[in-house]
């Protein structure tokens, strides 16, 4: 049952960090991401503090403050980078206090911090399900218009695409997908899922749509193979997850650069055997 | 197309005050002017991208296609990230987008006008293509596509000759004189020199707007207004010189 429910989640993950991530990665959001993750702690601590789930907290304090970061650098006159770290270290600062008012120790709160796909509950998973569906859905709908948006704004604007939704509607999911993966690979270390597959499949391709397939692969063998470390040793998920993923970047290096030696090979003496 | 009265700026300040510009169907317009005098403001103002803080933006409607879009726009090329994941072919196609159509249904008629219009600048060749493997002046090229494939009744150009290689702004003339045929052009650019050779009349933009119904400039219509210009240019880059303004 644990590990099923962990297997699912790794699969999860894997699907809908495959999909924003590649969006993230491409629009060079990633400090953004990292905003949204940590200010997300605070709803953590307020969860815990009045008992309800820190999942839920989280998940208002992440979409809240998404749209806080959109909202702020595109409509104010304040630097965006300077918003992300204001709600950034707010979020975190929330938490904490949250957590220090909560009597007794929270052993719990490892496993947010760190990640345990051992751990993940019901409503996480289902809620994790609803967001991979809602992500696929929409992705499916609307690719090209997310496309053309993301690639030039301005040009978009200026041919009355529907920008500012595009945007809100995008920045949620983000939120969204960077929450209810916390779970898996924590606090610290989710950002990591939305990048490094990413960062594999972009040594591949330069293509939209491959990317995401890509990374949704590198993704699900990164994390079943972090999943299967960390139920053998017992160790936090998303370490287990992230070792295996860097692993896999640098054997991908390794071959693609076997590959570019080889094609030059050829290139100097055409009758070069392999 | 018109503009009656438009003042326009970001936030508190005001950069353009009350202009007035009517855009014929052939006219094809050079914008000139000073750094910071508001040529971007004006096309930004004509695309929409900022309101007016007031006056009237006037778009007369061409009874004898409907379809045609109504402004094709080429943006200044750094403000596009070259490591953006996306193929020449879906570069052209956003052309194509519209706010009616933003879910995905883009038929085989749309692939066959992407494959058309890239023939047209001559780079059908990139079609598969990622930007990030384009030189500037392909890049543009591609930008160009973009900005005609729904073929508007009016191609605004801001800075096209930015960062691209001779041959490509030769180039870019003779297409633009092409164009010209079907649509009215709009062009923002510093290079003076260049730009009153090619172009049919002139808008020099120094907080306020001046038109000037031909590309040569009196020196009584000079005289009315006021922005320094200067140019630097070698070899047989034809070239009108402008005097300077009289404060």
């Amino acid at each position: 049952m644990f590990f099923r429910n962990a297997v699912l989640a790794a699969l999860l993950a894997s699907v809908s960090c495959g999909i924003i991530g590649t969006y993230i990665v491409s629009r060079r959001m990633v400090f953004i991401s990292g905003g949204i993750t940590h200010a997300s702690f605070g709803g953590i601590g307020i969860g815990y503090f009045f008992g309800f789930s820190p999942i839920v907290g989280a998940l208002f304090f992440g979409v809240l403050s998404a749209l806080g970061i959109e909202y702020m650098s595109k409509k104010t006159e304040v630097r965006e980078d300077s918003v992300i770290a204001i709600l950034w270290s707010l979020g975190m600062a929330t938490g904490i206090i949250f957590v220090f008012l909560t009597p007794g120790y929270s052993a719990n709160l490892m496993s947010y911090l760190f990640g345990n796909i051992l751990t993940v509950s019901q409503l996480n998973l289902r809620l994790l399900l609803v967001l991979s569906l809602l992500v696929i859905v929409v992705f499916l709908l609307f690719f090209k218009t997310i496309l053309f948006v993301a690639f030039d704004e301005n040009f978009a604007r200026a041919i009355r695409l529907p920008v500012d939704a595009v945007n809100y509607l995008l920045i949620t999911l983000v939120a969204l997908t960077i929450v209810l993966n916390i779970r898996v690979a924590g606090i610290i270390l989710v950002l990591s899922l939305l990048t490094i597959p990413q960062t594999i499949a972009n040594l591949f391709t330069h293509n939209f749509k491959t990317m995401i397939f890509l990374s949704i692969l590198t993704g699900m063998i990164g994390s079943f193979a972090g999943l299967l470390l960390s139920w053998f040793l017992d160790i936090p998920s998303g370490a287990a997850i992230i070792f295996f993923l860097v692993l896999i970047y640098l054997l991908a290096r390794v071959v693609l650069q076997i590959r570019i030696s080889l094609k030059i090979k050829r290139q100097i003496n055409p009758h070069y055997e392999k | 197309m018109e503009l009656q009265q438009v003042t326009a700026g970001y936030a508190d300040e005001v950069v353009l005050r009350n202009i007035n510009l009517t855009v014929h169907a052939q006219d094809f317009i050079g914008v000139i002017g000073p750094n910071g005098g508001g040529k971007t403001t004006l096309v930004n103002v004509i695309l929409g991208i900022i309101k007016p803080m007031s006056g009237n933006i006037i778009f007369h409607p061409d009874s004898s296609d409907r379809r045609r879009r109504f402004i094709g726009y080429l943006p200044q090329v750094s403000h596009t990230d070259k490591k953006f994941p996306i193929s020449v072919r879906d570069v052209a196609l956003s052309g194509l987008a519209t706010s009616q159509r933003f879910m995905n249904h883009y038929s085989a008629g749309d692939n066959e006008r992407v494959q058309q219009v890239l023939a047209q600048m001559g780079i059908e060749q990139l079609a598969g293509k990622n930007v990030g493997e384009l030189s500037g002046g392909q890049l543009q090229r591609v930008f160009l596509c973009r900005a005609i494939i729904a073929q508007p009744r009016l191609l605004i150009l801001d800075e096209p000759n930015t960062f691209v290689d001779n041959k490509f702004e030769n180039d870019l003339y003779l297409i633009l004189r092409e164009l010209n045929k079907e649509m009215a052009i709009l062009m923002v650019s510093h290079d003076v020199g260049t730009i009153t050779y090619y172009v049919k009349s002139i808008a020099c933009v120094n907080k306020t707007l001046h038109y000037h119904d031909s590309n040569i400039i009196s020196q009584e219509q000079l005289a009315s207004y006021n922005c320094p210009i200067q140019i630097i240019t070698h070899g047989d880059v034809p070239h009108t010189v402008l005097r300077t303004h009289q404060q």
